[in-house]
């Protein structure tokens, strides 16, 4: 059991999580109730990730963030270390690799609230940040716990683009999945399958939680 | 110090020098215009404590004007001011949000908000100057006075349709508005929580000195209602007035079609007689004698109508007074009775014309009224309506050229089924 991979897999996890949760939310927010010219390309592309290979998308993460691309050579010259094949790199692949996962369920909730319960909060006087505060994010919230529930277990189950971007290197960017893949190279077969049990269970945990999350809500709101 | 008339006669200057209530400013006066994409053509006014209803067909725009007002859509041009204050003046730029407008809107479904109760959901529009226990206090003083008290814990969605109609009621005044705007409150209700819901309603409004405008498309509701109402066709305000004068006094056929007048019929009008103060039309070979109204030629065509409740039943039993104006007989061909209201559909044999003829129900059973039976009644001259020419249903111009339907000997299309 590689438990550095284990405990890199959880900091990635969580830290996406907590990046998406603020860019899902502005994504989210700015696409629902609105109708615009481009609005489903703007959707397809947040939804991109979820059709593209990890491979494909590993492949252009590595063109953007290399050190001959303009951001790659800026975060050298300012930190001294390269994008690619570190924690920072990895962070960037997996917040627009889970970005589907956040996006859609908040998306969804977004557009679940009737237009009249917005306007009733105008007509009480409420700002439109009021609003946001006060009626829209509780009436999300199903769909954002949900959003960012799934993508910290995908975060934490993701493989491909880990391995393009991040490669294999301990405590920096060996994650659980990478490691059971060594570990099956390496013919570990105990090692990996105690690593694939757990992250098995846990991902049926985190899933069923947004279930039982979801449904208790909507009891709670709805009737 | 010498008066200078005029200036001090003003009622606004001379209330806002007295520090007085400036009543003359304090209603809502509201003109809006736009073509495209809902056209509009909106004149109204409305002032405190009187209730305006807009009554049309649906897609007639009258929940769109509730949503100027309100600031929740912006038309193309207008202008509207309330409570002393311009909300919108596209002219000057001026376009006040919804937050600004002070105007309590019920919505049609309510909109309560699902994940707070029922105190909670009124005290978020109570003022924010308030401390939080003073906002606590209002939003239950506004509970109690939709009689909901005891209630202030309990969810939306636990509460019956009455019980969130007035909720939506205690939110909108909560907010203390210069204008209560009603969309269709009583439309999601069941027909028993109706009835009491308007009386309650009825007397939860009359004691508030703002204006109070009401969406409905139910007309009954509208006149029991109303101090004034307006009708709305296509987006355009047709004729406002109190709820009796538009069911006896149509402008045009199109009011009376859309105030559901029944007796509406096309006639010619034969002579005019103001020395004997009456207009004689001729009417499907019926010689009918109304009040005088100038403004006619003889030769016109026109419409004339008489409400149902107008027509004055020729009792069996004895003589009563009237039954030499107009008099008309005709066999029953169809009797209903709805809430005490007896309804008789009666065919005039001579002129093939339909009559609705309204009558309590104790009437109608002491005058044995069935169907078949032949009655008589008077069309009362001054009941009798009359107004300009409208090819019917945007059809032939005269009724001499309509192709669909056979014309009897006096040119007038046969209105037999």
């Amino acid at each position: 059991m590689d438990w550095t991979a284990f405990s890199l897999s959880l900091k990635l996890s969580g830290a996406t999580v907590a990046v998406l949760l603020i860019v899902g939310l502005l994504v989210a927010r700015s696409l629902a109730w609105r109708r615009f010219p481009g609005k489903s390309m703007i959707e397809a592309i947040v939804a991109l990730p979820l059709v593209l290979p990890p491979t494909v998308l590993g492949y252009y993460l590595l063109l953007f963030l290399g050190r001959r691309s303009p951001l790659g050579s800026a975060v050298e010259s300012l930190t001294g270390e390269t994008l690619v094949f570190s924690f920072g790199g990895l962070l960037i692949a997996s917040v627009i690799y889970s970005l589907p996962f956040a996006v859609q369920p908040m998306l969804q909730a977004f557009e679940s609230i009737p237009q009249g319960v917005r306007e009733a909060a105008w007509c009480s006087g409420l700002s439109k940040w009021s609003t946001f505060w006060r009626i829209e994010l509780p009436l999300a919230r199903a769909g954002i716990v949900s959003g960012m529930a799934l993508s910290f277990a995908h975060t934490m189950g993701e493989f491909g683009v880990v391995l393009m971007v991040g490669g294999n290197i301990p405590d920096e960017t060996r994650t659980v999945s990478i490691a059971i893949f060594d570990k099956v190279q390496s013919f570990e077969e105990a090692s990996a399958g105690s690593m694939s049990l757990v992250l098995l269970v846990f991902s049926l945990c985190v899933v069923s939680l947004v279930y039982t999350m979801n449904r208790n809500f909507s009891a709670r709101v709805r009737g | 110090m010498r008066r200078e008339p005029g200036l001090y006669d003003e009622p606004e200057f001379f209330g806002a020098r007295q520090g007085l209530i400036v009543l003359t400013d304090q209603g809502l006066r509201l003109r809006l215009f736009q073509t495209r994409p809902i056209p509009l053509e909106v004149d109204l006014e409305c002032r405190p404590g009187k209730l305006l209803a807009l009554v049309g067909p649906s897609g007639s725009g009258k929940s769109t004007i509730l949503r100027c007002i309100a600031g929740l859509y912006r038309p193309a041009t207008g202008h509207i001011r309330c409570a002393g204050a311009t909300w919108l003046d596209t002219g000057a730029g001026i376009d006040l949000p919804p937050q600004t407008r002070k105007a309590g809107l019920v919505f049609q479904d309510f909109a309560l908000f699902p994940h707070l109760n029922v105190q909670q959901n009124i005290e978020i529009a109570v003022n924010p100057g308030f401390t939080k226990s003073g906002r606590a206090e209002k939003a239950l003083q506004f509970l109690e006075h939709v009689n909901l008290a005891g209630l202030e814990k309990r969810f939306p969605h636990t509460l019956s349709g009455g019980q969130k109609q007035r909720v939506a009621l205690a939110r909108a005044l909560a907010r203390e508005p210069a204008i209560l705007l009603l969309d269709e409150p009583f439309s999601a209700v069941d027909q028993v929580t109706r009835r009491k819901l308007k009386l309650q309603t009825l007397q939860l409004t009359r004691g508030l000195n703002i204006p109070i405008v009401l969406v409905t498309h139910d007309l009954e509701e509208a006149s029991m209602l109303a101090d004034t109402m307006c009708v709305l066709h296509a987006g355009k305000t047709l004729q406002s007035g109190k709820p009796a004068e538009l069911f006896e006094r149509p402008e045009s056929t199109l009011v009376a079609r859309l105030v559901d007048v029944r007796n509406l019929f096309p006639a010619r009008v034969e002579a005019q007689l103001p020395g004997l103060e009456a207009t004689r039309l001729e009417c499907s070979g019926l010689r009918i004698e109304a009040a005088y109204h100038p403004g006619y030629l003889e030769g016109d065509d026109v419409y004339w109508s008489i409400p149902a409740s107008s027509l004055l039943l020729h009792s069996r039993l004895r003589p009563s007074k009237g039954i030499r104006e107009n008099p008309v007989e005709g066999r029953i061909f169809e009797l209903i009775v709805i809430g005490g209201i007896c309804t008789a559909v009666v065919r005039c044999e001579c002129s093939r014309l339909d009559f609705t003829v309204e009558l309590p129900v104790h009437v109608a059973n002491r005058n044995r009224l069935r169907v078949g039976e032949l009655i008589g009644f008077s069309i009362l001259k001054k009941s009798v309506h009359i107004m300009p020419w409208e090819p019917p249903h945007g059809g032939s111009p005269r009724p001499q050229d309509s192709s669909d339907s056979t014309c009897n000997q006096n040119g007038w299309p046969d209105r037999r089924p």
